[in-house]
């Protein structure tokens, strides 16, 4: 437990941060010039990480498996990104923002953290704009918002179903603005393959050219990952399909412990599965949950037409069972609410997996063009991908994997148990406890990126102004590029019969059956035993066609569903560890008599946080108690 | 259905490529494109053969990774879609599909159809930027914006740069894709303090890499997933004029 130092910092919670920032160490600019940082990952966390340490001065190396940095996975978030700007004058503050997001993560936040992404919210709305991103205005020309689940003010920015992509592209422009500037080095199509740990600190990276096969070794001062969540864990899941946790696992066995990692974010309004070959599933924005209103037919088995069920033989379940939120209770339960009326057979559909958005009473009152101006391009998409049309009858929509709450632990300066080596975005694990609440995604790694890191990253930096640049001589990196050469040599060699994708599929499977939306001990201990059969198979029957010296698809997808095994395993222990239900985590044995996660304080709040111990050994737990200060902690409630 | 794949093999920039025939059974019309694709590569590694080289990454129509001509078209014959969201639905039993990489100078092959379309970053970091630093930005509504400008300067800003309408074009022209950006940043007040440095340096950056030049045909617009609209082009060479 000694090794977990969260290094808050003391004083008033609402201080914190102002504090932080007036103590903490610099790194005067000339020294900046003299400092490496390699970032992975390009997505709002990265990309802005780059473009605010390139302002000012530091020399950054920035990569990400995409051909260009504009196609990182922030690129799909659609709905909105949160902020306390209170221009509706509902009453928002920093504090409501905070108090939400705490209640929404179900009490496993740390609380200086979520309230700092909340701080510097604002900051961010003001940026993105400056930036040109183009956010939905009203008639007189400023920002409009809107309402997400599980809030009652309406503080949501939005760019049409596109915030994130809008997002995403006004922190490339800054990022280009860099790289021209020649602060920001940028190295597209290079995958991650291993991190370099020099008297334990973090001092570079082992990539593959993804065009050319080269093993390339690039040093820095520090490391930050910014490579996004596990979510693909699940095969189908609303997440891009090449999107991997392969970076943080690597980090996670040179040292970097990973917490909470059974925290995984099923969000309510995805797109059902429609074919045995389906790649992945699309999400619909939560944001059609303000217009939309949810319902099964009351009786099993209905066979008419949605349009032909009368009102009276509709059962707006969330509407029946959460009247203070209604359709906008947070995701977990609107997820858990889906599946329980699917699994007792009110399901729709041809699999009865789904269940009706329906579009009909908010197009009667508001006019198709007003649902049109909201939604237009989600409506289209859903259209293209069902050949249903949206407008005229109900959307059908069922839970799919989103996002990972869980991710590598930092401490308050986002930096992980290994020196020097910083986890930024989705891919740490610090603002969302045990649920994620809408459009705070964008949110935090936006503030991470933009505004944390490259305020608390000099604290680090600073004891090294006398540290040369890293050599790519060092033995370091000469055993970590051996060891990632070998891993290739090995999944090229198997030569069996399937091919890389079959196997993630089968995984996915056994992860969503058994450690999805509900979990139970025996399921739990289940999966184990059939991943730990599976990562055999794989082992011994899996086909890498090709060489290593080209452009080779299959053998990038073989190393991360090689990784997925392992952070498989992690997760369902991390699940069978927590006896408890919060948030996004529902083990069936702890529930309330009318089906609502039960807490168990007492026992476990804290954030688990997961040593490697070695290969094929039992993994090490870290408990970091949660102290709640500001917010007492009380039942979730919202009914 | 039972369908016949021509699709282009080129093993790398250098090689020359060829099409190959592959015969695609029992496909199903729920399946999308690319999910045809994937079975198709899973058959030809069981086959212990290599299979087929795209991008590809979101499958939902945003990133723009994805993109390839099918039967004469960018993206395929249905309209605003990109290649991920394109239904095996619209295709018929019997059918012969003719599958290519972009076609344009600008964008050399890499591998079968993968092409290198770094030539648009490259445009984007000549110009495609509006210079605020982290921390100097004013109160976001201390800058109002007509709705309708907003609006516009939204349409512009969809572009998903996935190289469609380079592609389309008989002069391989990225007009429409730097005005896209242009009129995205000329359309905001944000953008106008920088707006005669930046078509200079973006339609410069555009010309040096080989793009030709845009003689109004429109086929980038009738072909853009993302309907980008040819009026941005208008625009563009309105705001390169002032910029003299």
């Amino acid at each position: 437990m000694g090794k977990l130092d969260s290094k808050i910092p003391d004083g008033p919670l609402a201080q914190k941060w102002t504090r932080f920032k007036a103590t903490t160490k610099l790194v005067n600019p000339a020294n900046k010039k003299k400092l490496e940082v390699i970032i992975v990952g390009t997505g709002i966390s990265g990309a802005g990480a780059a473009s605010a340490l390139g302002e000012q001065g530091y020399n950054v190396k920035i990569f990400c498996y995409q051909d260009s940095p504009r196609r990182a996975h922030s690129v799909a978030a659609q709905g909105g990104i949160n902020a306390t700007k209170n221009y509706q004058n509902d009453n928002d503050s920093t504090y409501r923002l905070f108090y939400d997001m705490i209640k929404g993560g179900d009490y496993r936040a740390r609380e200086a953290n979520v309230y700092r992404a909340a701080e510097v919210s604002n900051q961010v709305i003001d940026h993105f704009t400056a930036l040109g991103v183009p956010f939905a205005r009203d008639y007189g020309g400023t920002l409009d918002t809107r309402s997400f689940g599980g809030v009652q003010v309406s503080r949501t920015f939005y760019a049409k179903g596109q915030t994130g992509q809008q997002c995403l592209l006004g922190t490339y422009s800054s990022l280009n603005r860099q790289i021209k500037k020649g602060s920001v080095t940028i190295f597209p199509r290079r995958e991650m393959l291993d991190i370099v740990v020099i008297d334990g600190k973090a001092r570079g990276i082992i990539t593959r050219n993804l065009i050319t096969g080269e093993i390339e070794r690039h040093s820095a001062h520090a490391v930050v990952l910014a490579t996004g969540g596990y979510g693909t864990i699940y095969y189908l899941s609303t997440l891009a399909v090449n999107s991997n946790p392969s970076a943080a696992w690597k980090a996670h066995k040179k040292g970097a412990f990973f917490a909470n990692p059974s925290f995984i974010q099923i969000h309510p309004t995805s797109v059902p599965q429609l074919n045995e070959f389906q790649s992945k599933l699309t999400l619909m924005s939560e944001s059609l949950r303000n217009d939309g209103r949810i319902w099964v037919p009351k009786t099993k088995g209905d066979k008419r037409h949605a349009n032909d069920i009368p009102e009276e033989d509709r059962d707006y379940y969330l509407e029946r069972r959460y009247p203070a939120f209604g359709n906008l209770v947070p995701r977990d339960v609107a997820s858990r609410a889906a599946k329980e009326r699917c699994d007792a057979g009110y399901g729709v559909g041809e699999t009865g997996l789904a269940v009706n958005l329906d579009f009909r009473d908010a197009i009667k009152k508001q006019g198709k063009k007003a649902i049109e101006g909201k939604y237009g391009n989600l409506f289209d998409m859903y259209r293209n991908i069902t050949g249903i049309d949206p407008y005229t009858q109900p959307m059908r929509i069922y839970p799919a994997g989103h996002y990972t709450m869980g991710g590598l632990w930092v401490d308050y300066e986002l930096m992980t148990t290994v020196p020097g080596l910083y986890s930024i975005g989705e891919s740490n694990f610090s603002d969302h406890g045990a649920n994620r609440l809408g459009a705070s995604s964008l949110m935090q790694a936006a503030g991470d990126g933009y505004f944390i890191l490259p305020n608390t990253i000099n604290n680090y930096l600073s004891d090294e102004i006398r540290t040369a640049k890293i050599s790519t001589d060092k033995p370091e990196f000469e055993e970590a590029e051996k060891s990632v050469r070998e891993r290739l040599d090995r999944l090229m060699s198997i030569k069996g019969k399937q091919n890389a994708g079959s196997f993630h599929k089968r995984l996915g499977k056994i992860m969503w059956d058994h450690c999805g939306m509900s979990r139970n001990e025996a399921g739990l201990k289940e999966a184990l035993k059939l991943i730990a059969e599976l990562k055999e198979e794989f082992w011994k029957d899996l086909n890498v066609p090709g060489t290593q010296n080209e452009v080779n698809q299959e053998l990038e997808k073989a190393g991360r569903v090689a990784d997925l095994f392992e952070l498989a395993e992690l997760l369902v222990n991390d699940a069978l560890n927590r006896k408890e239900s919060c948030g996004a985590h529902f083990r069936e044995e702890f529930q309330t008599p009318d089906g609502e996660a039960l807490r168990n304080d007492e026992e476990f709040t804290y954030v688990a946080a997961w040593e490697f111990a070695g290969e094929g050994k039992a993994p090490i737990l870290h408990k970091e108690e949660l102290k709640f200060e500001e917010v007492e902690m009380k039942v979730r409630s919202y009914k | 259905m039972n369908l016949t794949l021509k699709i282009w093999r080129q093993k790398n920039a250098e090689a020359k490529g060829s099409f190959e025939t592959y015969q695609m059974n029992n496909v199903s019309p729920e399946m999308a494109f690319l999910e045809m694709l994937d079975a198709l590569n899973k058959r030809l590694v069981e086959e212990d053969r290599e299979p087929v080289a795209f991008d590809h990454d979101c499958r939902e129509g945003i990133c723009g990774s994805c993109g390839m001509y099918i039967n004469g078209h960018p993206h395929g014959p249905i309209p605003a879609i990109t290649t991920c969201h394109l239904s095996m639905r619209y295709f018929k039993d019997g059918e012969t599909i003719w599958i290519e990489p972009w076609r344009a100078k600008p964008f050399p092959v890499i591998k079968d159809l993968i092409v290198d379309r770094s030539a648009f970053d490259k445009i984007q970091v000549a110009g495609g930027f509006i210079s605020v630093n982290t921390g100097s930005a004013p109160e976001a509504n201390a800058i109002r914006i007509p709705k309708k400008d907003s609006d516009s300067a939204f349409d512009a800003a969809v572009c998903i740069g996935c190289g469609a309408c380079v592609a389309a074009c008989k002069n391989a022209s990225a007009m429409l894709f730097v005005s896209a950006k242009i009129s995205q940043f000329a359309l905001q007040p944000q953008g106008r303090a920088e707006a005669r440095d930046r078509v200079r340096a973006m339609v410069t950056e555009m010309d040096k890499l080989g793009f030709g030049s845009c003689s109004n045909t429109g086929a980038c617009e009738a072909e853009c997933p993302k309907q980008i609209k040819l009026t941005n082009i208008a625009r563009l060479n309105r705001e390169f004029y002032k910029a003299f």
